[in-house]
């Protein structure tokens, strides 16, 4: 394990089996909680039980938030799961958001929808290993057996007795007794808190706009940052002169950065990015943007380039094109390879003799444009670089994957690395990217000053990690009876392909071939919410309903009998799904839409989906306004095991069904010769409330299973879900997005 | 640059800065005043909106010059300790998921309910579509402002 800052250093570590937790011991006075945002910083007379729990004599309780927060409510679950453990009053607790320390938390990852999935059993061993050291700090000052011994509501009772003693009159003992190798966790019958829906910790602030974001950060003698990039993908920087940019009002110093050194190895999450940029810096936001304007900068083609990244120790080369790159010339490349041999990635039985003896082919295709995360916070990040540490505010979701990015690029050693981790303005993939990271860093350490860097949503719409470009191929051969003998997908994109070889429907055909194929291009792509299944699902969620259509069943019921089918005989191998949760989900949907009865005057369509490994069912009803659907009722169905926050975990599906809604109607990002054409909101098209949906019905299927993923499962189904209903209410399939293309040729 | 004194939230604060300078960065750079979101500086997206003489505005399409002297109120002021109905009910409905657009949301929620305190479905769609929510929390903001319509009423 290694040191992250010399404050650290007073820490006595000790790892322990599944929590891998920091031990106890008593926050020195020496600790100066400087540019500490929000929280007042840690007072001496904190103990602290574990790396999560922090207790004061006065059983002021205290509990850490490891992973960064961007709207999907860990800052409250999270600390539910160890609060559980520990026996405490969750009213009474504090919750605080921990700084960059992955070594104390173990984990600090925020994407993939795992944070409570991958924090269910090591944070409530957290909370249960306080609990019991806190029981035996009792059992030793009474000199009674630790299992006559009760742990509730921050105190330790003996009821033969009626002793009572609190938390934080044992804390300080309780720091100083060895930890327990085993920590006993609560049964499932005995949760009282998960399953709770309690409110949003930050509830308070967020409605009385305290400073919470990196945007808002703020300190004396802070300079502001902003850059020039290329105005377009395929162009860098050839030249510039900052003279009058210079003599502008307020304005400290224009000059140029390269982002990345020459030669470093990208590794994971560190995306390509326009690498040399001109940077103006001054005393305002104000004064910066517009001396930026006097900036005169010419601009050059790139050459085509190859580089080696390191995805998480596979090395792989990356090619990237010269040249300017446009939205239609896009579509006839991806339509033109469509034709062309691709790569298999998965063959079942015989598929080309099944479509040679097949008596009517269906096929259908599909294609999704780039899209932009449009964060409602654009990209911000304050860095502070002096000798002694480099020092950073950074909304950022995987802090951790920054630390050799941050040492090789800004030449800071990774002990002297010390990051706020400030609540994000939404994230939904960006901001695991933090390049903006260096690049405020390489400001500062270029200035010795404080410096929050800003990007204007220009800025932020422009220079993005988009999701890429994608189409696919569904083809289904029947028989005289229409029954499916085989079933043929090949998909392709810009850069990346989008096919799941192993998803449904894989595994309910005897013939079945999945092929894909990547053109490269030299606009940065990245994660944007449920990564590829948002364009696969919406794809083959509308086929299958317009293969149920054309073999006369009813589109549940055609699911479920596959699902059956696929698992009374799998066909192949690596089948990523569970037959029985999705059919469960399914089942449940059928019930709670009410699914046969749908309401006078509304047309109803069906999709569903599993991915990062949650089951997700939607039904939505539309009726036709003006030339766009109305979207009278959503109901969602989810299985995604033990609910920790019903209520939020609703928040979080409803939000979810919205976004989906909105970037399947409207959303795509154009490109022209290498310029994004839409550039701000007032040209980019976002869903509005008079768009969303009257209501969404959410219900989870009650289960014990340890939790999934929720964050992204429900987003990939509403697209088709949307489709299918829209097709009822217009007689006309949707297969490429956005459908307000679709909609306006109609009219 | 000029000098000229701005009355927000019933203070008066004297600046001196370009009077083209939009209010929203005066209010974030000069005053301090963060809660006032930046999300496009185009007026597309409304978490900038503040009140101006009790009317929603959006502070980024507002040179300061033209605020100056005019009652402004931000989501600082809205309320002395985040108690407004609208603040009470956004908590009591749990609306935030980032919470980034919502001071926004809130300020032209407040001043919807002033214009009319019994507000239809399509009277709230219509006047709350200048302010967009990325993580998509519309059904929410729809139901704490019907809950803040029935309380202001009691």
């Amino acid at each position: 394990m290694e040191k992250q800052t010399s404050r650290r250093s007073f820490l006595k570590v000790s790892s322990i089996s599944g929590g891998g937790m920091l031990l106890g011991f008593s926050w020195l006075a020496s600790l100066k909680p400087s540019e500490v945002m929000g929280a007042a910083g840690t007072a001496p007379e904190w103990v602290e039980l574990t790396g999560f729990i922090k207790i004061m004599a006065d059983n002021q309780i205290k509990i850490l938030s490891p992973n960064p927060e961007f709207g999907q409510n860990v800052m409250t679950s999270l600390p539910m799961l160890i609060a559980e453990e520990l026996e405490v009053d969750w009213k009474k607790i504090q919750v605080e958001m921990g700084d960059y320390d992955t070594p104390r938390f173990k984990s600090q990852f925020t994407g993939g929808s795992q944070s409570i999935r991958s924090a269910w059993m090591p944070l409530r061993k957290a909370g249960a290993t306080a609990r019991m050291m806190l029981l035996q700090a009792a059992a030793n000052l009474w000199h009674l057996p630790v299992a006559e011994l009760t742990a509730s509501n921050g105190s330790v009772m003996h009821k033969a007795t009626n002793k009572t003693i609190t938390y934080g009159q044992l804390a300080e003992a309780a720091a100083k007794l060895p930890v327990p190798a085993n920590p006993v966790l609560k049964k499932a019958s005995e949760l009282n808190l998960v399953g709770q829906s309690q409110k949003n910790v930050e509830g308070a602030k967020i409605v009385a706009g305290k400073s919470l974001f990196t945007m808002d950060y703020q300190v004396d003698g802070m300079l502001v940052a902003m850059a020039i990039r290329p105005p377009a993908f395929g162009m860098q920087l050839k030249s510039y002169d900052a003279t009058e940019a210079k003599k502008m009002p307020g304005i400290k110093d224009v000059f140029d950065i390269e982002v990345y050194k020459k030669g470093y190895e990208r590794a994971g999450f560190d995306t390509r990015t326009f690498n040399h940029l001109i940077v103006v810096v001054g005393n305002s936001t104000w004064e910066v943007l517009n001396a930026r304007k006097k900036v005169v900068a010419q601009w050059e083609s790139i050459v085509e380039t190859k580089e080696t990244v390191n995805n998480f120790g596979r090395k792989k080369e990356e090619t990237i094109p010269a040249g300017l790159e446009s939205s239609d010339k896009h579509m006839q490349q991806m339509l033109a390879l469509q034709g062309q041999k691709a790569k298999v990635l998965r063959k079942d039985g015989d598929p080309e003799a099944a479509f040679a003896a097949a008596k009517k082919v269906i096929e259908k295709t599909y294609s999704a444009p780039f899209l932009p995360h449009n964060t409602m916070e654009p990209i911000s990040c304050f860095a502070h670089i002096t000798d002694e540490k480099a020092f950073f505010v950074a909304p950022i979701q995987i802090p951790d994957m920054m630390k050799q990015n941050i040492v090789a690029n800004l030449d800071v050693p990774a002990d002297k690395i010390e990051m706020k981790l400030a609540r994000m303005g939404g994230g939904f993939g960006r901001r695991a990217y933090g390049h903006y990271i260096i690049e405020a860093g390489l400001i500062s350490k270029k200035m010795k000053a404080p410096v929050k860097l800003i990007y204007t949503r220009e800025d932020d719409m422009t220079n993005g990690v988009y999701r890429p470009a994608y189409i696919v191929t569904y083809k289904a051969a029947l028989d005289a009876n229409n029954n499916i003998t085989a079933i043929h997908i090949k998909g392709g994109g810009i850069p990346e392909h989008a096919v799941h070889e192993n998803r449904f429907p894989a595994g309910a055909f005897d013939n079945y071939l999945a092929e894909g194929w990547e053109l490269p291009s030299n606009i940065t792509i990245g994660a944007f919410r449920a990564p590829r299944s948002n364009f696969i699902a919406s794809a083959e969620q509308s086929f299958l309903d317009e293969l149920a259509q054309t073999i006369g069943k009813d589109p549940i019921d055609f699911r479920i009998e596959l699902l059956k089918k696929a698992k009374a005989s799998p066909v192949g191998k690596n089948n990523d799904y569970n037959a029985d949760r999705y059919i469960g989900v399914l089942e449940l949907l059928k019930e709670k839409s009410k699914w046969t009865a749908t309401p006078k005057g509304k047309h109803r369509g069906v999709a569903a989906y599993f991915c990062h490994n949650s089951y997700v069912a939607h039904v939505v009803d539309v009726s036709m306004k003006n030339g766009l659907p109305q979207i009278d009722n959503v109901v969602s169905v989810l299985d995604c095991g033990i609910v920790v926050n019903p209520d939020a975990a609703k928040n979080m599906v409803e939000g979810a069904v919205i976004d989906g809604i909105g970037n399947c109607l409207f959303g795509g990002l154009k490109f022209d010769k290498g310029v994004v054409l839409q550039q701000n909101l007032n040209q980019y098209r976002m869903i509005r409330m008079r768009e969303a949906p009257k209501k969404i019905d959410v219900h989870f299927v009650q289960n014990s299973i340890d939790p999934t993923g929720l964050g992204e499962p429900p987003f990939p189904p509403i697209f088709a879900a949307l489709a299918n209903a829209m097709y009822k209410a217009t007689g006309k399939r949707f297969y490429h997005q956005p459908f307000i293309n679709e909609l306006n040729k109609k009219a | 640059m000029a000098k000229m004194n701005l009355k927000v939230n019933h203070k008066t604060y004297t600046v001196d800065v370009d009077p083209a300078t939009p209010l929203l960065w005066v209010l974030r750079d000069h005053l301090h005043l963060v809660g006032t979101k930046f999300g496009c500086a185009v007026g597309a997206c409304g978490a900038c909106t503040i009140h101006l003489n009790g009317n929603a505005m959006k502070s980024c399409q507002l040179p300061v010059s033209a605020a100056a002297a005019q009652e402004i109120t931000t989501i600082e002021g809205l309320s002395e300790h985040g108690d407004h109905p609208v603040q009470k009910a956004w908590l009591d409905i749990d609306v935030a998921q980032c919470g980034y657009c919502q001071t926004g949301q809130i300020m032209a929620a407040a001043a919807l309910l002033k214009q009319k305190p019994n507000p239809t479905d399509a009277d709230i769609d219509n006047y709350m579509s200048g302010n967009i929510c990325r993580c998509g929390t519309y059904i929410r903001i729809r139901e704490a402002i019907k809950t803040a319509a029935k309380t202001s009423k009691k």
